[in-house]
């Protein structure tokens, strides 16, 4: 088969490539659904948008780095330190900040959590300066061959490790009381306060889920990927348009938000140019907000 | 009966919504005025030029964020694209065309208030958060496209030449920084007498409505999303401005330095620390954190390019978290209540 690039119309190429990129597009839209899911359920629970989720990802990256560099642990077998640990970042963002400023005016809301991404970004870079780092030899490595198709063993594990942590999510947040009482206090927390549910410590337990998807998703990528200060702000832009897409509080729209989004920036970047490939993506964001503000799944 | 509550109303109503300022702040008002004007005369160092040069330009970054914050409502995160727009407007008009910045300033400012319409149109309607990230993709992708863009000179940026002829035309001074110190002050005024008008104006009046009660405003006919973007609008001008003074100021730009993130972080915290929707919050906030940057990136050195920003990151939490008014309302409320006693 042959597909016709857009910038070389003249040059031909083979549809392993474009499989590759769907391949290799989904396995990173589940990690960008995992980090969109925290995102859209601390949203779902209080309506605050967190925009330091990036600056958590990248502290979690850090937290797996520093596992495998002092202790030798690698990033798959740190995910559960790692998600305690953003787990009780979680808690302490909300018993901090976030409960002061429930009732306070959306400016107070959007600042907050911005000012936090900022201190905890420039602390990253004074701390650990801003260089790139990568995690040598870890304990999954190299590739495998499926029909001419490459998969990064790395990328499969962790797209297999961000679709497990989905489930058990899913999962919690239905079949559990404490998962209902969660979804009773999305949905009305008067109603739920009424009902004997304490909303403050559903938030509370909302941020400590939300920061642990996200610590799943930055341990793994960490095997992979570079680690250095900025590197959340490129995956929370993406989180905001996946939560946009999948609507702002529905967990099952972030899942379908993360993959399509995958698949459209590797896609992008093979059929159009990769030196605009998130550019391709934000202006998903923007057919979603002219076309369909609620997202594909969600409330408004 | 009906005479006393007809009388009780049309006094009410002759009665100025703006008092007049008491003296005490007249006087004040002419001593800072004076103080200004005569600062560079006084203190002839660059450095102390080049320090209240970057205040004013920086405080009219902060009151074209406050028009969009402070008086609509509405939170933009992605301010350094018009920033970027205003300094690329006039560098290329000047390096390509020959045209004078002066009407590259226009044009800087023309295009960010369409630019800002097209953003606006379509989010303004939605709620506020939709604007917010909006404007920080936006933000981040003006900074992408500008750094791939080899006409404008992509990454590395344009360099403007050196015109030693005419200053004025050319708007660059050399050898003297008093013109620039001048100009940016005529800047800095123009953006306060903005907000100052707006404040006083119907156009402002509605869009404080339309900021604190948008159901009431709108129910009593004012169209809420389109008094949004046209405080977006103004806005985005004023932002522009600062962009082309900027420029030519500096004669080199890149889009790592005019549509950093930081630029519009930096608008943001001014506001927020000094008080939203205040005519003097975004220079108090200025001029406390201005000075604060020069130094500690003096004290610091090179790897304490952040430590700044970790302050202001600490600062707006707590700033939010404990006096979400800003700093000025500590010194206006206990004014307001010693009046109230007397």
């Amino acid at each position: 088969m042959c597909v016709k690039l857009l910038p070389q119309p003249d040059i031909c190429m083979s549809s392993d490539v474009i499989i590759q990129a769907i391949v290799s597009g989904l396995l990173m839209g589940l990690i960008y659904a995992l980090v969109a899911v925290g995102l859209s359920l601390i949203f779902g629970l209080m309506e605050i948008v967190n925009f330091a989720h990036g600056e958590f990802l990248m502290l979690s990256m850090f937290f797996s780095f520093w596992l495998w560099v002092l202790v030798g642990l690698d990033p798959l077998l740190s995910i559960p330190l790692v998600a305690a640990a953003l787990a009780i970042c979680g808690f302490a963002t909300h018993y901090g900040i976030v409960r002061h400023i429930l009732k306070a005016p959306m400016l107070a809301q959007i600042c907050a959590t911005f000012g936090l991404a900022i201190a905890i970004r420039s602390l990253a870079q004074f701390l650990w300066t801003p260089d790139f780092r990568t995690i040598q030899d870890p304990l999954v490595a190299g590739r495998i061959e499926i029909g001419g198709i490459f998969i990064g063993q790395p990328q499969l594990v962790a797209g297999l490790v961000c679709l497990t942590a989905f489930i058990g999510l899913w999962l919690f947040v239905s079949r559990t009381e404490t998962g209902l009482a969660l979804q009773a206090t999305a949905q009305d927390r008067e109603a739920a306060a009424v009902m004997g549910i304490p909303t403050d410590r559903m938030f509370a337990l909302g941020w400590a889920i939300g920061l642990a998807c996200v610590a799943v998703a930055g341990s793994m990528l960490s095997a992979f990927y570079f680690v250095f200060p900025d590197v959340g702000i490129n995956f929370a832009l993406l989180a905001f348009v996946a939560v946009a897409l999948g609507g702002f509080g529905s967990i099952m729209g972030s899942l379908a938000a993360g993959i399509s989004i995958g698949l459209v920036e590797s896609l992008g970047g093979v059929l159009i140019s990769p030196s605009y490939k998130s550019l391709i993506v934000f202006g998903l964001y923007f057919a979603v907000v002219l076309i369909r503000p609620t997202g594909l799944f969600g409330r408004y | 009966m009906a005479d006393a509550r007809q009388t009780a109303l049309s006094e009410a109503l002759s009665e100025p919504v703006w008092p007049a300022s008491p003296p005490l702040f007249r006087i004040a008002g002419v001593a800072l005025a004076v103080a200004l004007l005569a600062y560079p005369l006084v203190f002839t160092g660059t450095f102390s030029h080049h320090l209240m040069i970057m205040i004013f330009l920086h405080a009219i970054m902060a009151q074209s964020w406050n028009v969009i914050a402070g008086m609509s409502g509405q939170i933009s995160l992605g301010h350094s694209l018009f920033f970027g727009l205003g300094a690329y407007a006039s560098a290329v008009l000047y390096v390509k065309l020959g045209v004078t910045p002066w009407v590259g300033l226009v044009a800087g400012m023309s295009i960010s208030a369409l630019v800002a319409a097209a953003i606006g149109i379509p989010t303004l309607r939605l709620r506020g958060h939709y604007f917010a990230i909006a404007t920080l993709l936006i933000g981040i992708s003006a900074q992408i496209i500008f750094q791939r863009w080899e006409w404008v000179g992509a990454a590395s940026g344009i360099w403007m030449p050196i015109e030693r002829n005419n200053p004025w035309l050319a708007f660059q001074f050399h050898g003297t920084k008093l013109p620039y110190y001048y100009l940016s002050l005529l800047f800095c005024t123009l953006s306060f007498a903005v907000v100052w008008f707006l404040q006083r104006t119907r156009l402002g009046m509605r869009l404080l409505a339309v900021r604190d009660e948008p159901e009431a405003a709108a129910s009593l006919g004012i169209d809420v999303a389109w008094h949004k973007v046209v405080a977006f609008m103004i806005s985005g001008a004023m932002m522009s401005a600062a962009g082309t003074f900027f420029a030519q100021y500096v004669l080199v730009i890149d889009p790592d330095r005019v549509f950093n993130l930081e630029l519009s972080v930096l608008a943001l915290l001014m506001v927020v620390l000094g008080g939203t929707g205040t005519l003097w919050g975004p220079a108090l906030g200025a001029a406390i954190l201005i000075p604060l940057s020069e130094f500690t990136r003096t004290w610091f050195g090179g790897t304490g390019g952040t430590v700044d920003l970790i302050i202001y990151g600490i600062l707006i939490l707590l700033i939010c978290i404990y006096q979400p008014r800003g700093l000025l309302s500590l010194v206006t409320e206990r004014l307001r209540r010693r009046v109230d006693t007397l």
